[in-house]
């Protein structure tokens, strides 16, 4: 991963800029900023676990998939804004940290692909809220989906928290 | 007495293997934190409703019986990982302030959960179906969401007071 090194002098840039200055040496910042991130995983999870169990008729089955799906989908997309900023700020604070770490790299591609997934699910409802009942082998599909998505989101959350632990290269 | 039973708990085998391996203290953590993502993810889902700000069309009892099941496994895993955590450094932990807090803001909330199903939940089946919630309902929930999010908080701020990766 000696590729990453190539970030170097961005890194460099980026770490003396004012605004990593300020986040750098004021003492509070880091750990709040880290707060709102987690609590922003916090409503994209839950609104992921409580998808992913109605599909797996585990649980909420008093409610039909699309609607459980029409509840707790915009919990899924709109804290992404705010975890894309925190994050932000994160990588600002220090750059290298998240830039050069393989362990972050991994933690954006597999965002993405709980995006696709979670898109590739989302999509067909729009023009048709039973897209995923008309069929038993839809039924299967939508399973799958939801059986793929959790390991993914929870891959998601372990990557994040590994960022500490493994150095930039 | 408690000092040596703190001790005793650092020197446990399990504890120790933690605190000088590799590896144990991150994946417990990943663990606690996946836990406790979903557990105040999912009291958000009741404290909304309770305050009437989402699943509006849904009662609250229906709300409560959907989220809190979910709530109370990631609990559990969130305490048997965070026991884990503190026991690998039980003497640091448990006299750290932010610790201490978290600790208390967790009791805090369980006060709170009783009381809301001791007075305020009783007489729910003549509100549970309107999507605005008595003002006592709304209190219980406000009160629950400000309490879990100062426990994220204060478990993220343990981290940068005892030195560990952050």
């Amino acid at each position: 991963m000696t590729s990453l090194h190539a970030l170097d002098p961005f890194c460099s840039w980026l770490e003396h800029t004012p605004l990593s200055q300020t986040l750098q040496n004021t003492e509070w910042i880091i750990p709040a900023v880290q707060t709102v991130h987690i609590l922003s995983v916090a409503a994209v999870m839950s609104a992921v676990v409580m998808i992913d169990l109605r599909l797996l008729g585990i649980s909420g089955r008093d409610q039909a998939i699309p609607a459980v799906a029409g509840r707790f989908l915009p919990y899924v997309w709109w804290p992404l804004p705010i975890l894309l900023a925190t994050g932000a700020l994160l990588i600002v604070a220090e750059p290298a940290r998240a830039l050069e770490n393989p362990v972050f790299i991994i933690k954006m591609s597999l965002l993405v692909l709980a995006a696709a997934i979670t898109l590739a699910c989302q999509i067909p409802l729009r023009r048709d809220a039973d897209y995923w009942e008309h069929s038993p082998a839809r039924r299967r599909t939508a399973r799958l989906i939801a059986v793929l998505s959790l390991p993914v989101w929870i891959a998601i959350v372990f990557a994040g928290r590994w960022i500490a632990y493994v150095q930039g290269t | 007495m408690i000092e040596h039973l703190l001790q005793w708990l650092q020197d446990t085998a399990v504890a120790t293997a933690i605190r000088e391996g590799e590896s144990l203290f991150p994946w417990i953590e990943c663990v606690h934190v996946l836990a406790l993502t979903v557990v105040v993810g999912s009291i958000a889902i009741v404290d909304l409703r309770l305050l009437g700000l989402a699943s509006r069309d849904r009662s609250v009892a229906q709300t409560a019986a959907a989220a809190l099941p979910v709530t109370w496994c990631a609990f559990a895993l969130a305490v048997v990982t965070g026991g884990l955590l503190f026991s690998s450094n039980a003497t640091t932990y448990a006299h750290n302030f932010y610790f201490q807090m978290k600790l208390a803001l967790i009791a805090v909330a369980g006060i709170n959960m009783s009381v809301y199903h001791l007075f305020v939940n009783p007489d729910e089946a003549k509100w549970h179906t309107a999507a605005a919630t008595p003002l006592r309902a709304r209190i219980a929930g406000a009160i629950s969401l400000c309490l879990w999010i100062g426990v994220v908080a204060f478990g993220r701020w343990i981290g940068f007071t005892i030195s560990a990766p952050t």
